[in-house]
């Protein structure tokens, strides 16, 4: 299972990783051969089992319903990199 | 310096108990010894020496007034994953280089209340992502046994720091052998206990459905006063199992007589370093001897757990590493001249190599057209070894077998190419997948170098767990070896 | 050719928690931005999500209201994107284990009732708000709604016009509030709705290319936008070009919708289990329980009051299309259940006159519903005229006493006595000859007026029907 150049980048996009291009190609080859190595798991024939997304058959503990947070909105804010007005800022955003 | 103070958690809280030497002495002689020793291992990012002899004062006091409990006083190394209150949370990142986390985690809040001391924050893999201690923003670890050694990881620091006696006991997150291949690989013992254990809240997570702290220490019953400390039921984290507490080292002194014991024969499969299997080996010997019945069982599909493994983790860290993206906390490039470019580069710079491929190939994973392919197929294979173990566990109480392929290898050994490292994970990883506690002790040294034993025991079977592994330190002597540079 | 609409509804109610859905933050709305974004919230590193009982209560509410299927588990998962007012990069929400599936609802049309099936509702956080004024060209964020509740309402695409959308929007706005699991606040986002809108040739079974308008917030604006949009597509096809599957926003003021993103930003949004939770079991005794404390529905009230108490359907309806309207009016109905129209009459009279000039809600009304009940019931037997009647209410409202007290206090009571009267009519046919002549020659419409001068001698307070009947009697004596 090898995986492309482009491939990479498009996923890197996706991840909104910032690649360097010169990196891009040492990546593709890792990656194939991270592929390559776990299609092992198709070595077994695994249709009649359901996925277990977690180790204990455990179901959600449910909290109750009451506010029990209040404003920490400087202690949050003290090291964030951009605020203003207690908002957070972020390049234009275009709609 | 350093033979004036007995070593371990047990010996330090009985002198504690006795009144030889207060916490303040105690915290004052590992300060000195991090200050003349780390330059060598690099096992610490952050040394919180004025805190950590307020906090030493404050267990002097309580001690003095009566109210003092087991730990009161006892220092440790803090892994730089756990939040820490006012003290920068780094998780060895360039990311997290200024962050200071407005709260404790869980596992600190507890440890805290128990009147130990934290000494620092621990080196460790960026993100907990790696095996070797070798992909953290605040440089490599040295393996205190060979300075030209990996101390393992991703809890390399917290390993090395034990092992050269820079901390008498440290904490650990083990996410596929993070806490028992750094153990292995520095001599010393380290328990990943069952998944929902431990809380995970403000723990930086990793891969949500396998990351377990856990105690790192000299020998199983330190272990055990650690886990009474660090475990225990936590609202905050919906994976947390809710249980009554329970004491870890009222198995200690348990005989052995009619434990029966498995060697699951894959794990004494060719990639296995023959050193290596003649310790494990050995150890059989020293149980067996105890009273322990000797049995050979089978994972028939063992060795597709790392590449279970290594969809699934990369898949959850690839999720939980997305909200590092340069808004409300963390690295932020400078100048992003719009909002894809200031996630792309706070992201690019911010993150290491190895942290980038694990997005990548969990982005991969989870997108559109591979799903079924690569995270549902790892699930589905998840749960078949989940059932493996159970069987396995219907014939026996115990697995034993080594913790690692190979003893510590050669810094740089593994730079180029990732999938050979992730092969040393075969034995660890299954256990973080099936959710079962498992540990690591020290059963010999192959070429001057330490070998892992390790131990897995059924859910929520811990105080077990550690009571075989302190019935076999009591008849053994290599968890009291120490590395040279000590 | 002939074209037939094709639209089907995302609605997203918030739901009325005190707490968010995964964190113990507070939900009021209008508070100073990022003071109820807790660290859970925000995504900082390390925090965990642990989900809120109500909500998952509520929404089982909702799916035992439209008859829905409740899944014994049912599973979070992340949806993976990024976009700064979602803090951790990814959405919880749920999606191949929704909470309630396959539920349906009865809506009107011109064509009377309508089912509308709805595929699924499940529960997932709602994201904050990007501010776009200007702050040195950059975007602020504000997080404190990062975490509301949000009940997602997925209908199959089933309504054929904007008006049946319309009605459907407004079904299921009435259910919510009437099962207190929203506030149905429209202006602050409470209740918002996504349509999926596609034409094809009528007679053809295959569905056409659809376009999503995002956040619509008004029933006007729902039809508005789904009339333009369809307009839109017909144009499109007709002119030889191609519907593309895409979302675009509805633009009020310029009254058409536009294309908001672009194709090449296509998502992928990599939904898998969250392993931070685990999956929510609910029991069949809590299905029990649930459904022991629904209320009575609106479509089943608006039916009983038909049929029980003898409304009109529309009156029925407007009665019942608020929870609080209906129980008012049927407290004010349980002090006089003999008159229940009446008491209809004046709720959406008097009483909606009144609130509406206060600009009150019907839970703050001066007059308890009872009061009310009691004044009709003055009215219906003959204490009060109905124009004292009025007056009375009036008094109510401003004093807050009840309506006998008003009566006995200004005396206002009615006058049935016939002797009384009967003094009145004499006294006012002697001084008006001319009229009782014209009365005699055939002019009825003269009784009114001395109808209204024995009123008038009698402060208002005769009983007109019987000022009329003495009137007769004793000008044909």
């Amino acid at each position: 299972m090898a995986i492309s150049n482009e491939e990479v980048a498009a996923v890197a996009r996706l991840a909104r990783l910032g690649l360097d291009p010169e990196d891009i190609p040492g990546y593709a080859a890792q990656l194939s051969g991270i592929l390559a190595f776990v299609a092992r798991l198709n070595e077994v024939d695994t249709s009649a089992i359901e996925p277990l997304a977690h180790p204990l058959d455990l179901h959600a503990r449910l909290r109750e319903d009451a506010v029990t947070e209040s404003d920490q909105r400087d202690a949050f804010q003290t090291h964030a990199p951009a605020v203003e007005a207690g908002l957070y800022l972020v390049p234009k955003v275009i709609e | 310096m350093g033979d004036t103070f007995p070593r371990g958690v047990a010996a330090l809280a009985a002198g504690l108990a006795r009144g030889e030497f207060s916490s303040v002495e105690l915290t004052r002689h590992y300060l000195a010894r991090i200050a003349a020793l780390d330059g060598r291992l690099n096992s610490y990012i952050t040394v919180c020496a004025e805190q950590a002899l307020t906090e030493a004062a404050a267990a002097d006091a309580a001690r003095a007034a009566g109210r003092a409990g087991p730990l009161t006083g006892v220092p440790y190394a803090n892994k730089d994953i756990f939040c820490t209150r006012g003290v920068r949370t780094s998780c060895a990142s360039k990311m997290l280089d200024s962050f200071i986390a407005p709260y404790d985690a869980t596992v600190c809040e507890r440890l805290r209340a128990a009147g130990m001391v934290m000494l620092g924050k621990t080196n460790m893999d960026e993100f907990a992502m790696g095996s070797s201690n070798e992909t953290s923003f605040y440089g490599p670890v040295a393996n205190p046994w060979d300075l030209d050694r990996v101390p393992g990881g991703s809890s390399g620091g917290s390993a090395a720091a034990v092992a050269a006696d820079l901390a008498p006991i440290a904490t650990g997150t083990d996410t596929g052998g993070s806490i028992r291949q750094p153990a292995a690989f520095c001599g010393i013992s380290g328990l990943k206990p069952t998944y929902g254990r431990v809380s995970r809240y403000g723990m930086i997570a990793f891969a949500s459905s396998l990351d377990q702290g856990g105690p790192m220490g000299l020998s199983a019953e330190d272990l055990a006063l650690m886990l009474n400390a660090m475990a225990g039921f936590d609202p905050r984290d919906s994976t947390s199992v809710e249980r009554p507490d329970e004491d870890f080292t009222r198995a200690l002194d348990l005989p052995l007589a009619g434990l029966k014991v498995g060697l699951p024969r894959e794990y004494f499969d060719a990639g296995l370093d023959a050193g290596i299997r003649t310790a494990v080996e050995q150890a059989a010997k020293v149980l067996e001897a105890q009273g322990a019945t000797l049995r050979e069982v089978s994972l028939p599909h063992l060795d597709l757990a790392i590449p279970a493994y290594y969809v699934i983790a990369p898949a959850e860290c690839s999720s939980n590493l997305s909200r590092f993206d340069g808004v409300r906390f963390g690295h932020r490039c400078e100048n992003p001249k719009d909002l894809f470019d200031l996630y792309c580069r706070s992201r690019g710079e911010g993150f290491g190599a190895e942290v980038k491929r694990r997005i990548l190939i969990g982005t991969y994973a989870l997108s559109s057209g591979y799903y079924d392919a690569y995270y549902r197929k790892a699930q589905q294979v998840r749960r078949l070894l989940r059932d493996e173990f159970n069987a396995a566990f219907a014939e026996v109480d115990m697995l034993l077998g080594p913790t690692t392929p190979t003893v510590a290898w050669r810094a740089g050994a593994h730079a180029s190419d990732p999938v050979t490292m992730y092969l040393g994970d075969i034995y660890t990883t299954a256990a973080n997948l099936a959710g079962l506690p498992a540990l690591s002790m020290p059963g010999g040294l192959v070429d001057g170098l330490p070998v892992g034993v390790q131990l897995t025991a059924r859910h929520f079977d811990e105080a077990r767990l550690l009571g075989l592994a302190h019935r076999y330190q009591q008849e053994t002597d290599w968890h009291t070896r120490q590395p040279a540079l000590a | 050719m002939q074209w037939e609409t094709v639209i089907g509804l995302e609605i997203h109610a918030q739901l009325a928690t005190r707490s968010k859905i995964f964190s113990g933050a507070s939900t009021a709305y209008g508070a100073e931005p990022n003071t109820q974004a807790c660290a859970v919230d925000l995504g900082l590193p390390g925090v965990l999500p642990v989900v809120n009982r109500e909500a998952i209560t509520m929404a089982v509410r909702f799916g035992l209201a439209i008859d829905a299927q409740i899944a014994p588990l049912s599973v979070f998962a992340r949806k993976n994107y990024f976009y700064p007012d979602l803090p951790k990069g990814y959405q919880i929400s749920q999606y191949e284990d929704p909470i309630v599936a396959r539920g349906r609802i009865d809506i009107d049309t011109e064509q009377g009732a309508k089912t509308i099936n709805i595929t699924r509702a499940h529960l997932e956080e709602d994201a904050g708000k990007s501010l776009h004024e200007d702050f040195h060209g950059a975007t602020g964020i504000d997080l404190n709604r990062a975490g509301t509740p949000l009940l997602e309402i997925v209908s199959e695409p089933e309504m054929r016009s904007a008006q049946e959308a319309a009605s459907y929007m407004r079904e299921i706005h009435r259910l919510v509030r009437y099962l207190g699991i929203c506030d149905g606040n429209m202006q602050e986002g409470s209740f918002r709705c996504d349509a999926n809108v596609s034409v094809r040739p009528v007679g053809q079974a295959e569905f056409g290319t659809r376009a999503e308008i995002k956040n619509l917030n008004s029933f006007r604006f729902i039809e508005r936008a789904i009339e333009y949009e369809v307009e839109r597509q017909i144009d499109l096809i007709e002119s030889g070009g191609k519907v593309v599957q895409e979302t675009r926003l509805y633009d009020p003021d310029k009254d058409e919708t536009r294309s908001l993103r672009s194709k090449e930003d296509a998502h992928d949004y990599r939904y898998f289990p969250d392993p931070d939770l685990l999956p929510v079991a609910v029991t069949q005794a809590d299905i029990d329980a649930v459904r022991a404390s629904l209320p009575e529905l609106p479509r089943q009230k608006i039916a009983r009051f038909v049929t029980e108490l003898g409304l009109g359907r529309e009156e029925a309806t407007t009665l019942a299309n608020d929870a609080e309207v209906a129980a008012y009016f049927e407290r004010a109905v349980a002090v006089h259940p003999a008159s229940a129209r009446q008491v209809a009459n004046w709720v959406m009279g008097e009483l909606f006159a009144a609130l509406n000039r206060d600009n009150l809600a019907i839970s703050a009304s001066p007059i308890k519903a009872e009061d009310l009940g009691r004044l009709v019931e003055r009215v219906t037997d003959g204490t009060l005229s109905g124009k004292l009647g009025k007056q009375v209410f009036q008094s109510m409202w401003t004093s807050g006493r009840d309506a006998d007290a008003i009566i006995e206090a200004e005396g206002l009571r009615q006058v049935s006595d016939t002797t009384l009267i009967e003094v009145a009519v004499r006294e006012v046919l002697a001084a008006n000859a001319d009229q009782v002549e014209q009365f005699r020659a055939g002019k009825d419409k003269v009784l009114g007026f001395l109808v209204g001068q024995v009123m008038k001698k009698t402060g208002g307070k005769a009983n007109p029907a019987l000022v009329n009947e003495l009137i007769r009697t004793e000008i044909a004596r």
